[in-house]
Parts: structure tokens; sequence; C-alpha cells
């Protein structure tokens, strides 16, 4: 598991932390019940205020997507909640709005784009679980 | 209620002709960490000498934990741990010798700690201290300002003239010890990826005045870059009060502001232009941005 931050781009530090463990469980490289680093741990390691990870730890929390157990660990939240689903969804338009208003600058026909991923599409794998390239 | 640790109001500091402080107020709440920062000369350390009591205020006060520091030495300076920028320490001293000195000046010093950060740091005890590397005085000094467990800690330039593997490990050890309880650090700094890492609240500074004073998350949502399409070409961005920073040339032009997205696109309509996009902006473009736009204000070009 790897979390990057990055100061050049204006994102608010604990926003970075709360979309890339979102992306993790999301995409399953962090299991239900799978336990997230200590705030202390992930501070050092990122380099940044502890307050930081904790408040990205309670956006986690208050979103469903961990929970806080009595060892004072914080964990992945057991079983698929409805918020992951409704989360996966926006985190796909998030990419999806970038990529239209690349299309935009580019001057390329939606259409076009609608074309060029049907036909990535079916250059994947059907069931894609845990095999990409990243 | 939240307590204030540091409170300065309207402090003036001259030096000869030269003003280092035109009029200074500022803030520091209790716990969490408060970035200070300006270039180089924006008057950063004359402020912490303010607060540490080691100039007194012309005109304006000084208050740290309600007290006056000049006045009250005792009941501030030991309740205080402090780095300085240039991280003076008795060179003929060996480490042990400083760390039994400096130890006397405090009644709160836990030598038990002192031990734990000196091994931490992987400080020879035996080491002399003109024989240290920059990182291995910079650490001595973190050591020393730690040590006594102080209520408020500051930090001048912490990581200035290190090398980045020196800094990342200052910055860890600065992290690790932040967090403990109600502790409030003052930490001033012109390395902004590092203020931005640490950092609840930032304040900049630029000569001698304090041009925001902010927690880190406002700053960062309330600044943008707007790039706009024209209607007709201009020589200069139409003034309209929102603007810090106008860049560009003809119909093209790239606007930073920390006006609300409803008053941009008001201000957008009234002008007839397109907006083509809305970016978010890294601290270092809004200490540029700040700055520019306040040394250029005084100026005709642009």
């Amino acid at each position: 598991m790897h979390i990057h931050i990055s100061t050049q781009d204006g994102i608010p530090l604990y926003q970075q932390i709360v979309r890339q463990f979102k992306n993790l469980i999301a995409s399953g490289l962090l299991e239900p019940g799978g336990e997230l680093p200590s705030i202390r741990i992930l501070a050092e390691q990122l380099l940044v205020n502890p307050n930081t990870v904790a408040r990205a730890y309670r956006e986690l929390e208050a979103a469903g997507f961990v929970e806080k157990r009595r060892t004072a660990g914080t964990f992945v939240t057991d079983g698929p909640s409805p918020l992951a689903r409704r989360e996966k969804m926006r985190l796909l338009m998030d990419r999806i709005d970038a990529l239209l208003a690349e299309c935009h600058q580019m001057r390329i026909p939606i259409k076009d784009l609608e074309e060029l991923v049907c036909q990535r599409a079916k250059t994947y794998p059907s069931k894609s679980t845990g095999e990409h390239g990243s | 209620m939240t307590e204030n640790i540091l409170e300065i109001q309207s402090l003036r500091r001259q030096f000869g002709e030269t003003t280092a402080l035109d009029g200074v107020s500022l803030t520091v709440p209790k716990g969490g960490v408060f970035g200070l920062i300006g270039g180089n000369g924006a008057g950063k350390t004359t402020l912490i000498k303010h607060t540490l009591g080691l100039l007194k205020a012309q005109s304006g006060s000084v208050r740290v934990f309600g007290l006056d520091p000049v006045a009250d030495p005792v009941g501030t300076l030991g309740r205080i741990g402090y780095l300085s920028e240039n991280r003076e320490l008795s060179d003929w001293m060996r480490i042990h010798q400083i760390i039994s000195y400096t130890s006397a000046f405090y009644p709160n010093w836990d030598p038990v700690y002192a031990e734990r950060l000196r091994s931490d740091f992987d400080l020879d005890p035996m080491a002399n201290i003109h024989s240290l590397s920059r990182g291995q005085r910079a650490r001595t000094g973190l050591l020393l300002a730690l040590a006594h467990r102080p209520d408020f800690l500051i930090l001048d330039e912490p990581s200035s003239g290190l090398d980045p593997v020196v800094r990342r490990d200052i910055l860890g050890a600065i992290i690790r010890t932040i967090a403990d309880e109600g502790r409030t650090v003052l930490f001033s700094s012109h390395l902004l990826d590092e203020v931005e890492r640490v950092a609840d609240h930032i304040a900049i500074l630029h000569q001698g005045r304090i041009q925001l004073s902010s927690p880190m998350e406002k700053v960062l949502l309330d600044h943008k870059r707007v790039q706009y399409r024209l209607p007709a070409e201009v020589d200069r961005f139409p003034a309209n009060g929102i603007w810090l920073l106008a860049e560009g040339f003809g119909r093209d032009w790239s606007v930073v502001t920390a006006a609300s997205t409803e008053a941009i696109h008001e201000v957008t309509k009234a002008m007839g232009a397109l907006i083509q996009s809305i970016e978010p902006l890294s601290l270092e473009d809004i200490f540029v941005a700040r700055i520019t736009a306040k040394s250029s204000a005084g100026e005709t070009g642009s």
C-alpha cells in the first residue's frame, strides 16, 4: 500500500489522503477488515502533521469506509457498503469529467470519445479483478 | 473558548531607517502548528525575537501565555523551547556537556526524554559540538529545545541550509514531537512544501506586514487560478477588486483570486468574458501571488 502526497497541486493534504484510501478500498487493494496504519506511523512516513492524517481518518470513518475498533486501530469496514458503490461511481465521475474537459480543450467530439472508450473496453479482460497494470 | 498562546498587537520595530515590523498583529491559538512564512528579510526572525523577549516592542504589544515576555522572562521563557536559525551552540562543549548545561536552566527538564531524543537523533554524547555536521547541529538544537517539554515550541527556519535527507530527518523529528498533546508550535520557514506538510495555520509576513493569516485548509480552498478568454484584446486585465494577480496578454489571461465562486462568476458576466478553467493553487503559487500583488500595488507596471 502506498500513499503519495503532493504539495504541488493545491489540494489540501487530508483530501489527498482520503481520496487515495478510497481508491485503495474501492479497488480492493485494501480489503474489508484490513488495518490502516496508525496515525503516527503514517504521519511520519508521509512527513505530514498527524492532525492531517487524523482528519483524513475521521472523514473516511464518517463516510463509512473505515471503522475504529476498541483496540484503537482503524480498519476497513466489513462487507460491501452502499456508500462504497456510490463512492466508486463518484470516483469514476471525477475522472470522466476531467476527460471531457480535455476533449473539449482538444476539440474532439464526445462521440469520438464514446467510441474510443468502447474500443478500449474490448481490449480489456471482461472480469477485471486484481489484474491491472499500475 | 480557545486560549491564545501568542498575541501580538500593532507591533512596530525600526532598526535605524529600516522598518522591520510595520504594525504586525498576529494571534497564535493554542495547539497545532502555526507556520510563519516569508522571504529573507521579511521580518520573521525579528518577530520571533519579540516573542522571546529578546527585543522590546517600540510600539504595540506582545503577550505570550498572556504575559509580557520582556517584563516576565521567567514566566514565559521557561515554557518556551526555541531553535534559532543559526543554531548557536557553545562550540567548546561536548554533546553530553551541553545537555547537562542547558538542563540547569529549566526546572522541568526531563533527563529521560533528553536521553531518548539523543539516541533517536543518533547523537554521540562524547562528540565535540564544533565537529558536528549541520544536520547533527540542528538535531542537537532541537533536542535542547524539546527536552524540557515546552508548551510552546518556536523553530526559526529549522531546516534552512540542510540537504534534503537531513531536512526530512528534522521534519520527521518535528512531526514526532508536535504530536504531544496540547503543545503549540510556531515554525518559520521559506520552504513552502515543508510548511504545507506541517502547519495547520499559516501567516504570510512580507515587508514587515502580515499579508494573510488563516487556517491552511482555508488558504488552499480560497485561492484559485482562473483562466480567462476576454471578449477583446487588452493590455492590462480590467481592475475589478477581486484579483490578486493577473498574468497574460491579448485575450488570454490567467488570474489569481481568493474570491468566492459566485463572486467570480458575477464579475466574469459583467466583463462578458469566458472562463476556460478554475484550478486550485499550491501554497507556493499563493505565496507568490500574495507577495507580488502587494509589492506591485504602488507601481504603474503590471
